[in-house]
């Protein structure tokens, strides 16, 4: 192949000549985890490692009056059984707020409890021991005497009055209250047709990680170093943190995180029993182990979502929506999580709400209460979900009451495509969206008037099916907006290092992480193209703080566009490095020299000059035969983080066909569609997965998913049996398509897509249902849609 | 989510077994297949002293027709229930029913036995046995007896095997000419525990019913073989009938609340697998009413 161009300035770092960018090529740590060599902390062995097992309250909220541990500290195995007060002296406790979330406010939280419990599933001991059956053995004799005390369990009451208030030192069970008001809502409210009101209801549920949460602590006593293992997003926040509780500096705490068996956002925070284990590897000093085990993930690993939403939409009879109004009200549990506090979801929600749409008038209020549940903080698509089931749900009751299709009244209200750049009523701001381009993709993709006529002809047949339509925005790509101007220790730039080595290979180190996204292929598939080196050539180390360069890490659809522009920034430093460096090696100029298929080659006809093992072989071992005065630096590093969008936007819309069975109040998922767009698409099948991935997770939302608490706080389902996670059996095909708007404020233009597929899935599939019901004259707008919750709307029970 | 520690012992023989049964009594859990009994020992709901495995006791394991008697030794497992050409011929009913218990690494290693003496109330053999007028052989103490199905599910999770008894076979009478089954159970999702669930075994005779067996399951402390299947049988039904029926089966089911349903869902849901049962035997689509038959 001789790669001829014409005009070579024309094309980007991207378009070069087998670019690997926009191809479905393999994930380069496949045969490793395939072949079982993954490395997970749960399978980590230390010499004298011993494994702690946290006993857990069984009350949702009570003193603690005493905690007997004698006996247990007698039974074999033990190494110590530490209660809160005593690891109290070895790590201080934190409080999860944030400036820039105005009055957001949060109690003490200890890494055990010390005097008191606030949720089922608080630890209120340690107990460490040779293993860990030896730990559970021991931890059925720690004797605790509780006082039980009144629980806060319902959101609707915790600001009541009579309500015990949680932590007295508050004043109230109030979190966080945001209000907004832009434009004239009560004036565009009075100017409408129609006005529709509804509650939304969401059920608390969880992300249920394959792997749990795990970690390795080692406190090497001699070097005054603490090693942390650890499945987590966010390495270096993780080093920040254990560091400044522990009284240590940064240097002096090394976090390790390699393979990850799922995250999903519950493995980007910091939880009191994490902080515990690295505690008490520096209290003992030997290695500790923690693997949390199912029973207690579902006590203990973030909740989110659990939300009550009155919402309100005004519609005149031609379509035009004329304002949005919101209520929501979420309660996060007993504490403000660490360090990215629990109000950021329903700050999102009021973001988001009928941010697709042209509207101008849009009042908001949120509110955040405490209550003695476990504590909730961000999960994949974080407040998107809320926001996208509150506003699709209404723009779909407006369509209703007005007799207007679906597909038409979002046609006619959806910000064009041709509008940009623009802001929401809440400030958001848009660089290039493509709502009407995706509405028509998938209008087309889902044949849709050929589904609407089927669904009329089964109808006479008494088979109910209905079609779903969400149009969505997301969050990506954030800047320092996020958490940094709050006064977080959360990086919002990235880094990135590459070097040839002395056989024309490249290492290259990223501070983005991987768990299971593609974050190493990504990468590799960046270095590779930018470079003209095959990706078999290119390894990528992540996930270590004392290897990579420093940065956020990878979660909030942040790790290829974020962590990739910083690949494409260094690897184009690396290029023109060799370049010059080839250029003295042949008597060229950079100019005349392209580097392609691993050799550089004459840019005018592709002629090859000298592969990359020559050159580095010069410049490592000969750079005595190189011109005095040459320096060659085949080693390059640039970070990169957004300055001009706080977050870069994307867009798209799902679509759900479904069956409800109205004798029985079953719902079948028969068909799902899904339009995004994320600017530059690097490897299509992995963006492809991530968004049927994160569609499966909002169709757990949507019909399974839900943290039962009764209302003494009691976790009713903290188990794979009742707690029903959404399986293949289940789920329907998912079809996804895109619409590519690249991001002009990188190089490479990705934006993000973990996250898009949850945002939208539940939302679709309500107004399927909904879609489905309409001859039965009523609606749901609850999810989980179980058949109980069917049923009962259909009044069959 | 570890076990506590326990004694392990192999039965040799279905003697063996029953000695150690005998000294270790209530102390003592019998390993079948393990898919109820392990996950509820690592979740420590239960610690038995000892375990007694008769998971190598190859008399307990098969199927065989004898005369008028189809035989099911107590190791045989789900997955063999789906393969066996007898159960197709003799016992149609069980077959369907074994599809749908859980998912196919548990149909591996679960056996018939160990779900009956385990007598989960929302699982589908039981409800099988009293559909198809099951005998449980038992060996104990006093030597081998046989339960009637109807007799042997005593309530949740319990039956009428006693600490020293082991269960050693099913025997089931061989499906006669004009025989005719029906299955369905309402699950969330694939695998999953029934809401509720039918077993129905019937005769026809023409367009009747000869004979009608409905076991319930999922919709009490155990397994229900309605009676108001009585209306149905040597009759010409009517939707009218059927509605009768259908109110009888509400009277006669106590069901219980739980995370899925309140007790009125579970009977609605009952209702209506009465409609489609009954709709499907006799194949009149006319019948098929939903909840308010």
């Amino acid at each position: 192949m001789s790669p001829v161009r014409s005009n070579p300035e024309r094309l980007s770092v991207l378009d070069r000549p087998n670019s690997y960018i926009g191809k479905t090529v393999p994930r380069p740590n496949l045969d490793r985890l395939l072949q079982g060599r993954g490395s997970y902390v749960s399978d980590m062995e230390l010499p004298r490692m011993a494994h702690v097992v946290f006993l857990r309250s069984p009350y949702a909220h009570a003193e603690i009056v005493s905690i007997d541990a004698a006996a247990a500290r007698r039974m074999p195995g033990v190494v110590a059984v530490v209660t809160g007060k005593e690891l109290a002296d070895v790590i201080t406790p934190w409080i999860g707020v944030l400036s820039h979330l105005k009055g957001l406010k949060s109690a003490p939280q200890s890494a055990i409890a010390v005097d008191r419990v606030c949720w089922q599933g608080e630890a209120v001991a340690a107990i460490v021991a040779t293993s860990r059956v030896a730990a559970e053995d021991a931890a059925e004799h720690v004797a605790v005497e509780y006082r039980e005390l009144e629980a806060v369990t319902d959101m609707r009451t915790a600001l009541d009055p009579a309500t015990p208030v949680i932590h007295a030192s508050l004043g109230d069970n109030l979190a966080f209250e945001r209000v907004l008001d832009a434009g004239a809502v009560d004036q565009a409210f009075a100017g409408s047709d129609v006005v529709v009101e509804a509650e939304f209801i969401f059920g608390r549920h969880t992300g249920v990680t394959l792997e749990p949460r795990s970690v390795v602590a080692d406190w090497d006593a001699a070097e005054a170093r603490l090693t942390i293992y650890q499945g987590t997003q966010a390495p270096h926040m993780v080093q920040n943190i254990a560091a400044l509780h522990l009284g240590l500096r940064e240097s002096q705490v090394r976090v390790v995180c390699k393979d990850v068996g799922g995250s999903f956002g519950i493995k980007v925070h910091i939880y009191a029993d994490e902080m515990a284990t690295y505690a008490l590897a520096k209290l003992l000093r030997r290695p500790i182990k923690f693997v949390a085990d199912r029973v207690e993930s579902f006590n203990t690993d973030i909740h989110a979502r659990d939300h009550r939403c009155r919402g309100k939409i005004g519609v005149r009879r031609d379509g035009a929506i004329t304002a949005f109004e919101i209520d929501d009200l979420t309660g996060i549990g007993p504490y403000s999580m660490y360090p990215r506090t629990s109000a950021i979801e329903a700050n999102q929600v009021v973001n988001l709400v009928g941010g697709a749409y042209t509207t101008e008038n849009y009042r908001a209020r949120a509110r955040v209460v405490f209550q003695n549940k476990n504590v909730m903080c961000q999960y994949r698509a974080v407040g998107h979900p809320i926001a996208c089931s509150v506003t699709e749900g209404l723009v779909d009751l407006a369509a209703m009451k007005i007799g207007m299709d679906p597909v038409e009244i979002r046609r006619r209200n959806l910000i064009a495509d041709d509008a940009y750049p623009c802001a929401s009523p809440s400030g958001l701001r848009f660089e290039q969206l493509s709502h009407h381009a995706s509405l028509a993709k998938i209008v087309e993709m889902m044949n849709y008037e050929a589904l609407r006529a089927e669904q009329v002809a089964l109808r006479k047949q008494g088979i109910h099916r209905g079609i779903g339509i969400a149009s969505f925005i997301e969050v990506t790509n954030p800047s320092a907006a996020f958490y940094g101007v709050g006064g977080a220790k959360i990086s919002s730039q990235d880094g990135v290092a590459v070097r040839l080595d002395a056989q024309g290979s490249v290492i290259c180190q990223t501070s983005i992480t991987e768990q299971g996204q593609g974050s190493q292929s990504l990468t590799a598939q960046i270095v590779g193209s930018v470079l003209g080196v095959s990706m078999d050539r290119v390894r990528v180390i992540l996930g270590d703080t004392d290897m990579t360069p420093y940065g956020g890490g990878t979660w909030a659809s942040r790790g290829a566009g974020i962590g990739g522009e910083a690949a494409l920034q260094a690897t184009k430093i690396l290029r023109k490095n060799i370049l010059d460096v080839a250029a003295v090696i042949l008597q060229s100029t950079p100019a005349e020299l392209d580097i392609i298929d691993n050799a550089v080659v004459n840019i005018g006809d592709g002629a090859p000059r000298i592969e990359l093992d020559e050159l580095a072989r010069i410049v490592y071992f000969r750079p005595d035969t190189l011109p005095p005065g040459i320096q060659p630096e085949l080693m390059a590093t640039r970070h990169y983080v957004p300055r001009e969008y706080p977050f870069a936007f994307t867009n798209g819309v799902q679509a759900a066909w479904v069956e409800v069975d109205t004798d029985t109040g079953f719902v079948k998922l028969l068909k799902h569609w899904v339009v995004e767009d994320c600017g530059t698409i690097i490897n299509p099948q992995l963006v492809d997965e991530q968004i049927r991935g994160g569609v499966v997770q909002g169709l757990g939302a949507a019909l399974f998913e839900k943290c039962a608490y009764d209302d003494r706080g009691q976790l009713t389902n903290a188990n794979m049996a009742d707690y029903l996670v959404p399986m293949s059996g289940e789920m329907p095909d998912i079809d996804v398509g895109h619409v590519v708007s690249p991001t002009r404020e990188s190089e490479l233009g990705a934006k993000g897509a973990g996250e898009a597929g949850t945002a939208g899935a539940a939302a679709a599939v309500a107004n399927a249902v909904n879609d489905a019901l309409q001859p039965f004259g009523t609606t749901i707008t609850e999810i989980p849609l179980t058949p109980q919750v069917i049923l009962t709307a259909l009044g069959r029970i | 989510m570890k076990a506590a520690a326990f004694a392990y012992a192999r039965a040799t023989s279905v003697a063996n077994a029953l000695e150690l049964l005998a000294v270790h009594g209530e102390k003592a859990r019998v390993l079948s297949g393990g898919q109820s009994l392990i996950p509820a020992m690592n979740l420590r709901l239960v610690a038995p002293d000892v375990i007694v495995d008769i998971g190598e006791l190859a008399e307990l394991r098969g199927i065989a027709v004898k005369g008028e008697t189809l035989v099911i030794g107590a190791l045989t497992r789900h997955a063999d229930l789906l393969k066996s050409s007898d159960i197709v011929k003799c016992a149609p009913l069980l077959g369907a029913a074994a599809a749908h218990v859980a998912h196919p690494a548990i149909r591996n290693r679960g056996t018939i036995g160990g779900s009956l003496a385990q007598a989960d109330p929302a699982s589908e053999l039981p409800a099988c046995m009293l559909a198809l007028g099951a005998s449980i052989v038992v060996h104990g103490p006093g030597g081998e007896r046989r339960i009637a199905a109807e007799d042997f599910f005593t309530g949740i999770y319990e039956t009428q095997l006693a600490p020293q008894d082991l269960l050693v076979a099913i025997e089931l009478p061989v499906a006669r000419t004009g025989s005719a089954h029906f299955f369905q159970e309402f699950a969330r999702r694939h695998g999953d525990y029934a809401i509720v669930g039918l077993a129905a075994q019937a005769v026809l005779q023409g367009d009747r019913f000869a004979d009608l067996r409905l076991g319930y399951f999922a919709v009490g402390d155990k397994p229900v073989l309605a009676k108001a299947a009585g209306k149905l049988a040597g009759v010409a039904i009517t939707p009218a009938l059927l509605a009768e029926a259908s109110d009888a089966l509400s009277h006669e089911l106590d069901p219980h609340e739980d995370q899925q349903a309140t007790p009125a869902m579970r009977r609605h849901l009952a209702r209506v697998l009465l409609a489609r049962c009954v709709a499907s035997l006799l194949n009149r689509p006319d019948l098929n009413i939903g909840g308010r038959a």
